[in-house]
């Protein structure tokens, strides 16, 4: 028996999900061991490029953004409250009274390698209640807070600026209560998503969000920040989803919300502040979510073509036709495909190269009722010729296969470089005319090309088809000003005219905070303001001397206060 | 001998490879109802080695693909799929000695062994019956001319062996032999409208009586998980706890 038989079979025997390439090794590849590490290199391993080359620090690539004078420094004394606090020696990284800089560097920065901070103390409260000891004190020392959990965000806004203490919700990981006959589970926010899905699968239900972090992103991020995901065609948004949530103002004030009702109208419906907000008013350490039961029969195909004419027309035959078992329409152009290729080395599914892909999902209680539904729907779309090639996975390892080649982009794009991220919503019928745009603007500028004397290596467009939901990928050798200059503020623009959104479901963080205005308008800004203002407020006291009259005046003026600060709106 | 290869691949209907087995509440057997069951893996690579043949356009002509399974009434999903890879035929039935010698078969691919039974036996026992040479755990097959020479290479300890044969023959296939292709739509629509023959043991004039019965099927002793530390303190506490320090 060869060694890569061995492996094969014990991973086989292990049942663990396994990459298409190690399960049916190519021909050519002779040694055991070569095998191996192709099947590594797919997906699995992180960016390749870590630790070769510092990471800018986010002061540095953003000199408008100065650290606000009103907050405090840490000193030694905050750091021995914390400690005696929290207790546990694992709950405080001290970069303050001693050098933990390795120990910070994974709290400091962000997965894309965008985004840096100076932080020099991270804090792990391990229940609500030191949560809201660790704000209070905060807040009556002024010492700025960024909440974070699993770091997964693309915008920089789980990452601290300067100095901001992190307050990472990785230690409050329980899952409190599910009830199977509503389907309501209650969590607390550093529960990883995959985990509390694993968790639903074996109570057969399913949690109503999917995203390509699940391993990694909590699920109160994930409410902070009202992610939208692969599913939100077919399960909806957090705001609808998420029941009750418990959460912590910056004063301490514990918000105790965790409702299990499908239905409340008493009063205002405050736990929507806290959905999308991303940590600026408080800090979400648990959650209530309704989760639908989990699908019995799940179908996946893969299909190729012509144009984005076509693509619209698929999308519609697939909604009429596969109307209550859609699960999915995502899409994917030819070149982000090509991209997966390259950094993967898999093979691709389709014989024919297409400028368009679509992986369509569908998810049911009756294989064979979804089947018949789903044969009808491709037998329509080949026939008329909207599709002009595909597959259908035959089984579970087809299926992950297939997925992969949607879910396995942003990834393959950091191995190959930085990338601008854009995640907009646009009307349908105009969805991919920016990604056209955006590459022709950038080519006439002389920054597309396939050698490394060109910053940009490709413009790739691909998304959430069933949402509105785009995102516009501009993959660079390296992070480029001019390149940047080149697409901002120009994409925000051009979103602006059409009425979209330029953050469909990243959110705001410290990336496009500044370009709100291009879509909200001076008045909800304005509100958005105050309700910051009114949940994190901080008082600055001022004693004025008044010449004329010889006597002080003292005056409070009311600041926004330590939550997340330098970021969001 | 012969003016071309009239290949028969038999294959089975398993629960899916990524999922988890679980033993029924009986414990007579591993729980099948409602669980995703697929296509045998290794007798997918066996139908994307005999369309490969064909593709190949070797000496020998491919003359014929004929798929075939035994099992109950879900067992045509996974003919379809055969045939969606590029079978031309498939019979749905009880027995193989009698198909391969009423279809006039002169070689037989079929995967080393099914991923539920482990029991690898298969394509050996139908080789003994049909007194037929057999080169098992394929990673290369290759028709070397006209009379029906057959080279097959397969991987043992520390190297590779080739045989040689004449057809008709019988050949398992192993996970190295090739990378099934995935069904295309064009093809799982043709697949509907290939002949897909119903055929029962009476149809080959055989009975079947059950030599052995399965006792009990339990599943191994669940692993004890291992437990989580905060710190070093945490450890050195367990440990002593724990008796190790």
């Amino acid at each position: 028996m060869s060694g890569a038989r061995n492996l094969s079979a014990a991973l086989r025997r292990a049942r663990l999900p396994r990459p298409r390439i190690l399960a049916r090794p190519i021909l050519s590849t002779s040694s055991p061991a070569t095998a191996t590490a192709t099947a590594l290199r797919s997906f699995s391993a992180s960016s390749l490029r870590a630790d070769t080359k510092q990471i800018k620090y986010t002061s540095d690539a953003y000199p408008n953004i100065k650290r606000d004078p009103k907050f405090a420094e840490i000193s030694a004394d905050d750091v021995k409250f914390f400690k005696e606090l929290l207790g546990s020696e694992s709950a405080v990284i001290d970069g303050v009274t001693t050098d933990a800089t390795d120990d910070l560097e994974p709290f400091n920065s962000d997965w894309m390698r965008k985004y840096r901070g100076h932080t020099r103390l991270v804090l792990k409260p391990g229940s609500t209640e030191e949560v809201s000891k660790v704000l209070k004190y905060c807040n009556d020392r002024k010492l700025a807070v960024v909440p974070q959990g699993g770091n997964t965000g693309l915008v920089g806004g789980s990452v601290p600026v300067f100095d901001e203490i992190v307050v990472n919700t990785s230690r409050m990981n329980k899952i409190r209560s599910f009830d199977a006959a509503s389907g309501v589970l209650v969590a607390d926010a550093g529960v990883i998503l995959e985990t509390a899905d694993s968790y639903l699968a074996e109570r057969e239900h399913l949690f109503p969000l999917d995203l390509g972090a699940k391993g990694s992103c909590h699920i109160g991020g994930n409410v902070s920040t009202n992610a939208g995901g692969l599913r939100l065609l077919r399960y909806g948004s957090l705001h609808g989803t998420v029941l009750g949530l418990e959460a912590v103002l910056p004063d301490g004030t514990i918000v105790e919300s965790l409702s299990t009702l499908r239905k409340n109208n008493t009063g205002y419906d405050l736990k929507q502040l806290f959905i999308g907000s991303e940590g600026t008013i408080g800090l979400v350490t648990a959650v209530s979510i309704i989760c639908p039961p989990r699908p019995k029969a799940v179908n996946v195909a893969y299909f190729g073509l012509e144009s984005f004419e076509q693509v619209q027309q698929a999308y519609l035959a697939a909604k009429g036709q596969l109307s209550e078992i859609l699960s999915a329409f995502e899409l994917m152009d030819g070149r982000s495909q090509g991209l997966v290729i390259e950094s993967t080395g898999n093979k691709h599914p389709l014989e024919g190269e297409y400028p368009f892909y679509c992986l369509i999902e569908t998810s049911g209680s009756n294989s064979e009722h979804d089947m018949a539904k789903l044969e009808t729907f491709l037998e329509n779309v080949m026939g008329e010729g909207i599709v002009a090639d595909g597959v259908l996975a035959q089984d579970e390892t087809q299926f992950q296969a297939l997925w992969r080649w949607r879910e396995g982009i942003t990834e393959a794009l950091s191995h190959l470089g930085g990338t601008y991220k854009y995640d907009v919503s646009i009307p349908l019928s105009e969805l991919y005319q920016l990604v056209e745009d955006c590459k022709a603007r950038l080519t006439e500028k002389g920054f597309v090309g396939d050698d490394d004397s060109f910053p940009v290596r490709a413009v790739v467009g691909y998304g959430h088809m069933g949402d509105s939901n785009l995102h516009l990928n501009v993959a660079v050798r390296q992070y480029n000003k001019e390149v940047e200059k080149a697409i901002e503020p120009w994409v925000y623009e051009w979103i602006q005219k059409r009425n979209g959104s330029i953050s469909a479901e990243h959110g705001m963080g410290v990336a496009k905070k500044e370009y709100i205005g291009y879509s909200q308008n001076e008045t909800m800004v304005k509100l958005m303001k105050q309700l910051k203002a009114l949940y994190d407020p901080v008082s600055i006291f001022l004693s004025l001397n008044s010449s004329r009259c010889d006597h002080h005046t003292n005056v409070i003026f009311w600041q926004n206060g330590i939550m997340n600060p330098y970021k969001y709106i | 001998m012969a003016s071309g290869l009239r290949i028969l691949v038999p294959v089975k209907r398993v629960i899916d490879y990524a999922i988890k087995p679980r033993i029924n509440k009986a414990q007579t057997g591993v729980e099948t109802a409602g669980v995703k069951h697929s296509l045998n893996p290794f007798d997918e690579l066996s139908i994307e080695e005999a369309v490969r043949l064909r593709e190949r356009k070797g000496p020998l002509k491919v003359e014929n693909i004929l798929a075939l399974s035994a099992g109950g009434p879900k067992t045509p999903d996974v003919l379809r799929t055969a045939m969606a890879m590029g079978a031309d035929r498939a019979f749905h039935i009880d027995m193989l000695r009698g198909v391969v010698e009423k279809e006039n078969i002169n070689l037989v691919l079929l995967g080393k062994q099914a991923i539920d039974g482990d029991q690898g036996q298969t394509g050996q026992m139908l080789a003994g019956l049909l007194g037929w040479s057999q080169a098992n755990q394929a990673s290369k097959v290759e028709i070397k001319d006209e009379s029906g020479t057959v080279e097959v290479t397969h991987e043992v300890d520390g190297g590779v062996e080739t045989l040689r044969a004449k057809l008709p023959m019988i050949i398992t296939t192993d996970l190295r032999l090739n990378e099934p292709r995935y069904a295309s739509l064009p093809n799982i629509m043709k697949a509907k409208k290939k002949p897909l023959e119903k055929k029962t043991l009476a149809d080959f004039g055989v009975e079947d009586t059950r030599r052995l019965k399965t006792v009990k099927v339990t599943e191994p002793p669940p692993r004890k998980g291992g437990g989580k530390v905060d710190d070093v303190d945490g450890l050195v506490s367990k440990l002593k706890e724990l008796g190790a320090l």
